[in-house]
């Protein structure tokens, strides 16, 4: 059975936290390990802050858009902005890259979230926002048959 | 749920000790605390207990990599001390310990800088 959900707040630093809480209460239903826990949230707070700083630049009346969807083992989550798009995909893919040294930002936010989902789609338009697709196949039944 | 910002001079070296979430929000307030007490103290090295840390995320990252810049560029040493499991990975995947040092605890790390 598919259960779904989605919430949409503004984008301001301190819905971080909110988001990522909310995604993680939403996936226990299936029970995650704790680090597949941890793993979904860092991913939630990576794309959502991503939306805020780059895709809003900051600007508060931007919104941010979370939808997830829980099916057997399966986590997808799609995460959404409406602001000025990735001119480069490739280049802020690259560990490291930022668009924004000047913000102490690391630069490592797209290579956690392919380190941590099994699978990561960025679909991003400039001027019309950036949305990113992400899934993860929990281990818990491969960790039974052994 | 936020992030506690402990702040502690032992000879010249700050001790930060974080109890929380360190995320975008509140890197910004680890940022701002630490900067000002850096112009209004004399720090030689600077030693970043996480033992109280439930949460990081890339924004952590950038914020102690920042610190660790500013303390190098005053010939001063980070060393990080108590970190989970979870937050060694980011650590290891963002290659922060080919330059920060890592500690198993508090008296370890301040040892490690002379002044245990």
């Amino acid at each position: 059975m598919r259960n779904e959900m989605k919430i949409q707040f503004s984008a301001l630093s301190q819905n971080e936290s909110f988001a990522r809480v909310t995604v993680a209460a939403f996936i226990a239903q299936i029970d995650p390990t704790v680090d597949e826990l941890t793993e979904i949230k860092t991913v939630v707070s990576e794309a959502v802050t991503n939306a805020i700083i780059h895709g809003y630049e900051n600007k508060a009346t931007g919104m941010v858009y979370i939808e997830a969807a829980i099916e057997e083992d399966t986590i997808h989550l799609t995460i959404r902005d409406e602001g000025m798009g990735i001119p480069d995909l490739d280049q802020a893919r690259q560990p490291l890259y930022t668009s924004k040294p000047e913000l102490e930002r690391s630069g490592m936010g797209f290579t956690i979230m392919e380190n941590f989902m099994d699978e990561v789609e960025v679909i991003s338009e400039p001027s019309f926002g950036t949305t990113i697709h992400l899934t993860k196949y929990l281990t818990k039944n491969k960790a039974m048959c052994n | 749920m936020g992030l506690a910002v402990n702040l502690e001079l032992k000879h010249t070296v700050l001790c930060i000790r974080l109890d929380g979430e360190l995320d975008h929000h509140t890197a910004d307030l680890l940022r701002n605390q630490v900067e000002d007490y850096l112009k209004k103290h004399t720090v030689k090295h600077i030693v970043l207990n996480l033992e109280g840390l439930s949460f990081m995320d890339s924004s952590g990252l950038g914020v102690i990599l920042g610190r660790y810049k500013q303390i190098k560029n005053q010939d001063g040493e980070m060393v990080v001390c108590a970190i989970s499991p979870a937050v060694k990975r980011l650590f290891e995947m963002s290659g922060l310990f080919k330059i920060i040092r890592l500690e198993e605890d508090e008296e370890l790390a301040l040892q490690a800088l002379g002044v245990a």
